[in-house]
This record gives structure tokens, C-alpha cells and sequence, in this order.
């Protein structure tokens, strides 16, 4: 139980710091275009180079949303809204949900064995000798790239699902791709598609801190390293289904 | 008999349960090169931590010309740490970057220098340490004893006063041990630098050293002068510098009960390593 609070109270102390650092890693002259170049380069590493897989993820996602509900719907002679669905589930729920997924095992795995690499190899330690913030240099581009490229990701999965979804009706359902992008857009609101990005940025943020925290805190060489990879993964995709629920409580309670 | 420039102050540490320090005294005089050496896990390494305050200790004082580590904060913590350069055991390179991006960034991120000048500083403490010509590798692609040299670059662009070096010829041949050495020597002479060095190279420490002290036990069980250490009776350093198996010294890696494991039985242990059941 001590060691379960202190493991939660590290972690809070780690995003508090992360909070304090954004600020003076981005505005303030010291070490400011590393900070930007950090920054640049986490949000390729962890974004960019994901956009296939999410894309391609999305895809079958929205494409298997559509040949599920389409049979249900027919029982009652109406297969077009199966569009509908396919658009709800996929901007309150699945885009974030799943790219989030796809993040967490493609950067957030890969930043927590880096991270952990430098603990192992004195490099974290040189960094402090050097006064140079870890938080400030190593955490603030990551979280912050995590952030951002998790919202772009979403969007991209998005429209990859919805594009799964016409494919899959259009050959397998008969459902034209006018009637469904018609229905789409007529049941999707502004607030389904911002939630989802809310979701997303807060997904991108806990993705990122949950794996530099799990980073710094190897301990023991090279299995460490690996155990703490494989426990970021885990705790990532835990994370994520709990403020999931969180969320989509609040967004229920409040009616959006 | 000038200030001290870091004073130890009865400095107790425990890692668990394992006692590391207990009562540890020491002063470090500016311009002076002391040799740290001890047995494996004596904690000599554990001190250069302390002495950056990486590292907590639990009780006494560390003084930084008269100021107390505890009570700097964070920007006199920062000013304390860019006033030291540090060689790490494995020279601690970013691997993530080249070697010229290892030296400049300490520079880059603490001054207002641009480019140019930085790059310029960069292959002149690379030519110091002689490895202008691999500037642009990775450190996987250098050898150990290069990562070290490389480390030591990297420790002295920001123009340390003060040098701590924690096994510098560790895992090294002894071509690329005289190279390091000759390099601290320089370093001495020339820049006039504080030096901290922990080892147990004895060869190496002898040539380096103006003052040794022998960390045994969680305190230091002699400091000295050269001289001092190749010439007492003490049984310890005796041992120690001699390198006999015999005697009072006993590394704390081998105090762990073995025996007692074995036999079921506790077994205390008494000063200078004697052992009773």
C-alpha cells in the first residue's frame, strides 16, 4: 500500500514538474531551439511515424463496425443508418481509444526503454551534473509531443474508420457512399468530434508521462530496462480505460 | 593553511539497511588533487554523487566553501553543478547524439555563445583530448577509452574549476591509462583545477595524487600524503596498497554471512573486518 502511494505520488510530482518546465522549455532563452528541436523530433518519432498503422488500424476498425451493426439494422429494413453508428462510435470512442493503443505500443514502449537506457547508461545523472533539467529536456518535448501528435493521430483515425466504414458498405452492404457520408455528417456533432479530441490530448499526455516516469525509474541494468517496458505498456493501457470510463462519465453526466 | 573549499562534516548514509557512511569527515583544498580509493562497494563512487547532490545523505554536512549543499536551492544547486565537471565510469556520452553534439550541448544550453564559436570550442577541447578526427561519431562507435577521453571533453567545456573523476582508467589498457592520467596532470598544471579522483588503479593514483585518502568501513581510515601512504606501517593501507589477501582490510562485498548462511548461525562482525561467531 506505502509503495502503491508513493509510486502515484512520484508520478504526480513528475507531471506537476512537467507543468512548471513547459514554460521556460519553450519561452525562455536558455536552451530554447532545443527545446523546439526536441520537440520537432519527438513529434516525428512518436507521431508521425505511427499515422500508417493507425490509419491502417482505423481502417479495418470502421470497416468491421459497418459489417457488425449492417445485419442488425437490416432485421429492421434500414441499413443506412449503420453510418451512423459507424460515425459515433468512432469520433466519441474508437479513434481516441485506438490510436491511443497504437501509440502507446509503438511510443510509448520505445520512450520508456530510451529513457530507461540513459538511467542505465549514467546518462541521466551526466545530464544533472551538467545542470541541465531532465524534466525540461528529456520529458517537456515528449509530453508535449505526445499531446499534440495523439490529437493528430485521432483525427487521422477518424477519417480512416470512416473511409473502412464506406469501403465496407459500398461493396458488402450496397449502402451508397453519398447515402452514408450523408448520414454521417447529418448525426455527427461538433461536440462528438471535440470530446474526442479532448480525449485524445489528455490519452497523448498520459501516454508520454507514463513512459518517461517508467523510464527514469530503471533501476538494474538491462532487465529493468525490459521489465519497466513491458510495465509501461500495462499501466498505459489501464490508464487509459480508466480516465476512458472517467471521461465518458463526465461527457454523459453533462449531457455533451 | 588555505579554506577548504568542501568540507565533510560527519556525514551518515544508509542505502536500506547497509550502513554506507557513518561519522565521515573529509576537506578538500582548492588546487589539490585528492585520490579517493577503496574496495569494491566502500562507496567511493556514492561520495561524488553526495558531492553533486545527487544524493541524499542522511545526517552531517556538506559544505561548499562555507555553504551548506542542503541549504542551496535550486538556481545555487544549478550554479554548483556548472562549476564542476564530472568524468563518469563509463564517460556517460549521449549516445542519441555525436560527439560534437555531446560537447556543445552543456555550452548551448547555459550560454548565449552561437554556433561558430561553440563549434570552434568543441573541436579545440576535442584536439586536447585527441579526438578532433571523430567528431562527428557516435559514441557506440568509439572504443572505451575514448568514450572516457570523450566524457572529459565534454566535462570541461564549461571551464570547471573543480574536476571530479570517478574511476577515470577503470577497463582501460595501460597505454589509454597513461593517456588519461597525463591528461589530468595537464588539466592540473594548466587550468589549475580542483581535482576529486576515485580509483583503485594504484599505479595510477600514486602518479596523480597529492593528498590519498582510503575510504574503509564508512569513513576514511587514512588520508595522507603520498609519501605517507607508500612509506606507513597502518596494516590496512599496508594491505590495501600491497594487495595481500591477507590481513585487516575486507571488502563489503565479501562481509555479507556466507558462513552463516551455510551454518544457520549469526555472525558479527568487529572493526578491521575480524570476524567471530
Amino acid at each position: 500500500m506505502h509503495a502503491a502511494i508513493e509510486f502515484f505520488g512520484d508520478f504526480f510530482y513528475l507531471l506537476l514538474d512537467t507543468l512548471r518546465a513547459i514554460g521556460p522549455a519553450l519561452s525562455s532563452g536558455r536552451g530554447r531551439h532545443l527545446a523546439w528541436r526536441n520537440l520537432w523530433i519527438q513529434m516525428n518519432r512518436i507521431g508521425v511515424e505511427s499515422i500508417p498503422i493507425v490509419a491502417l488500424v482505423m481502417f479495418c476498425i470502421g470497416a468491421i463496425l459497418a459489417m457488425q451493426i449492417a445485419p442488425e439494422l437490416a432485421q429492421f429494413g434500414i441499413v443506412p443508418p449503420t453510418a451512423d453508428v459507424v460515425a459515433l462510435a468512432t469520433f466519441r470512442e474508437m479513434g481516441p481509444l485506438v490510436s491511443a493503443v497504437v501509440m502507446t505500443g509503438f511510443g510509448g514502449a520505445a520512450i520508456a526503454a530510451e529513457i530507461g537506457t540513459m538511467v542505465v547508461g549514467e546518462e541521466i545523472e551526466a545530464m544533472e551534473a551538467l545542470a541541465i533539467d531532465p524534466i525540461r529536456f528529456l520529458v517537456v518535448p515528449r509530453v508535449l509531443a505526445g499531446l499534440l501528435m495523439m490529437v493528430c493521430l485521432t483525427v487521422v483515425g477518424d477519417l480512416a474508420a470512416m473511409f473502412g466504414g464506406l469501403v465496407a458498405s459500398a461493396l458488402l452492404l450496397h449502402l451508397g457512399s453519398m447515402q452514408y457520408t450523408h448520414h454521417a455528417l447529418a448525426i455527427l456533432k461538433v461536440g462528438d468530434f471535440v470530446t474526442g479530441l479532448i480525449k485524445a490530448g489528455v490519452f497523448g499526455v498520459l501516454i508520454t508521462a507514463i513512459a518517461c516516469f517508467m523510464g527514469l525509474k530503471v533501476r538494474g541494468g538491462a532487465e529493468g530496462v525490459g521489465l519497466n517496458t513491458s510495465k509501461t505498456v500495462v499501466f498505459t493501457i489501464v490508464a487509459l480505460i480508466l480516465v476512458d470510463l472517467i471521461f465518458t462519465s463526465v461527457f454523459f453526466y453533462l449531457g455533451v | 593553511m588555505p579554506e577548504p573549499l568542501i568540507q565533510l562534516r560527519g556525514i551518515n548514509k544508509h542505502f536500506g539497511d547497509r550502513m554506507i557512511y557513518r561519522d565521515l569527515q573529509l576537506d578538500i583544498f582548492p588546487g589539490e588533487t585528492l585520490v579517493i580509493m577503496g574496495g569494491s562497494g566502500s562507496g567511493k563512487s556514492t561520495l561524488l554523487r553526495v558531492l553533486m547532490g545527487h544524493i541524499k545523505i542522511d545526517s552531517g554536512q556538506v559544505l561548499i566553501r562555507g555553504r551548506s549543499l542542503d541549504d542551496m536551492d535550486r538556481r545555487e544547486l544549478d550554479s554548483w553543478r556548472k562549476s564542476v565537471g564530472v568524468l563518469f565510469q563509463t564517460g556517460a556520452l549521449f549516445n542519441s547524439m555525436t560527439l560534437r553534439e555531446n560537447l556543445a550541448l552543456p555550452v548551448r544550453e547555459h550560454t548565449d555563445l552561437d554556433d561558430q564559436t561553440i563549434d570552434l570550442m568543441v573541436q579545440i577541447y576535442l584536439q586536447l583530448v585527441g579526438l578532433r578526427e571523430h567528431i562527428d561519431k557516435l559514441p557506440a562507435e568509439l572504443s572505451g577509452g575514448m568514450k572516457k577521453r570523450g566524457g572529459l571533453a565534454r566535462a570541461l567545456m564549461m571551464q570547471p574549476r573543480i574536476l571530479f573523476y570517478d574511476e577515470p582508467t577503470a577497463g582501460l589498457d595501460p597505454i589509454s591509462t597513461a593517456q588519461i592520467d597525463e591528461l589530468i596532470m595537464n588539466l592540473k598544471d594548466k587550468m589549475g583545477t580542483t581535482s576529486v579522483v576515485v580509483t583503485h588503479d594504484m599505479q595510477s593514483a600514486f602518479k596523480l595524487a597529492d593528498r590519498l585518502a582510503l575510504l574503509f568501513d564508512g569513513k576514511f581510515a587514512a588520508v595522507g600524503s603520498v609519501e605517507y601512504f607508500r612509506t606507513t606501517a597502518d596494516p590496512l593501507v599496508r594491505q590495501f596498497i600491497d594487495g595481500r589477501l591477507d590481513g585487516p582490510f575486507v571488502n563489503p562485498s565479501d562481509q555479507c554471512s556466507y558462513k552463516a548462511e551455510l551454518l544457520g548461525r549469526k555472525i558479527q562482525e568487529v572493526p578491521h573486518g575480524k570476524k567471530t561467531t
